[in-house]
């Protein structure tokens, strides 16, 4: 097949969207990143089952627990607004439906992350 | 848009199922689960941050019947996720491809996961003195 790149465009390598592959490789390092949090979160959840309001909280005011909780919400939603955007471009093909869920489900991702923050933060510095 | 009767290439329906195929749709669809998940994640955060009534609330839906099912199911969900996505980062470094292998690993992430959300419901229960 006859290549009509231009060398600079070759060395570039960025592609006809100008990104390269930044999406796709960033999905991967979020998704390397979340593997030891996973593994954080659910031993924990395993060993707080049951436990009542103050337990929680004091567990969650610990700083490492809240710096790893915060890294978790951020690198997970991360990960999964990648995710979801790849969906909605391999399964939605109308292109004001494509181009609105898009960034709804970016808008979406990003409140969850604000909001999982917010309240581990308010946990953190509460009285 | 597309309304011609252009060819189309194959899709899902005409390939005989197998193994990788199964965990290839699955890994989407728990990844899409798991999206729900964070909703309710966000929302137990939020209940903790809000205050004692509100988390027992919370937690008391969590620990209904329907609570419970759902929690099993996101474990189930979340495992198999991790399980696949393992795999699928062996294979983004180029391995896993002979054919019988790449069967096996995803018959494998089955096991993992099945496994790994059984022994955390376990443990769960052995922890809350259930068991």
């Amino acid at each position: 097949m006859t290549d009509y790149k231009t060398p600079l465009a070759k060395v570039r390598g960025l592609g006809s969207a100008k990104d390269g592959t930044h999406h796709w490789f960033t999905h991967r390092i979020t998704a390397l990143a979340n593997i030891p949090l996973v593994i954080f979160f659910v031993v924990s959840f395993v060993g707080n089952a049951g436990k009542g309001h103050d337990e929680w909280v004091a567990w969650l005011k610990q700083p490492l627990v809240s710096v790893l909780m915060i890294l978790f919400v951020a690198n997970f939603t991360h990960h999964m607004r990648l995710g979801l955007q790849v969906l909605i471009e391999d399964y939605v093909h109308t292109p004001g439906t494509k181009m609105f869920s898009l960034i709804m489900v970016n808008f979406a991702c990003i409140l969850i992350a604000a909001i999982s923050i917010f309240s581990v933060l308010r946990i953190a510095f509460g009285g | 848009m597309a309304k011609a009767k252009r060819p189309l290439s194959p899709h899902l329906q005409v390939y005989r199922w197998g193994a990788h195929m199964a965990v290839s749709i699955l890994h989407r669809a728990t990844g899409s689960a798991l999206a729900v998940g964070s909703i309710l994640l966000a929302w137990w955060l939020v209940a903790m941050a809000t205050g004692h009534d509100y988390f027992n609330t919370v937690q008391g839906y969590a620990g209904s019947a329907l609570g419970r099912i759902v929690l099993f199911g996101l474990t189930f969900a979340l495992m198999q996720h991790l399980a696949s996505g393992i795999r699928h980062l062996y294979m983004d470094a180029g391995k896993l491809y002979d054919l019988k292998v790449n069967t096996l690993s995803a018959k494998a992430t089955f096991v993992v996961s099945i496994v790994l959300t059984i022994v955390i419901w376990v443990a769960a229960y052995k922890v809350m003195g259930v068991l």
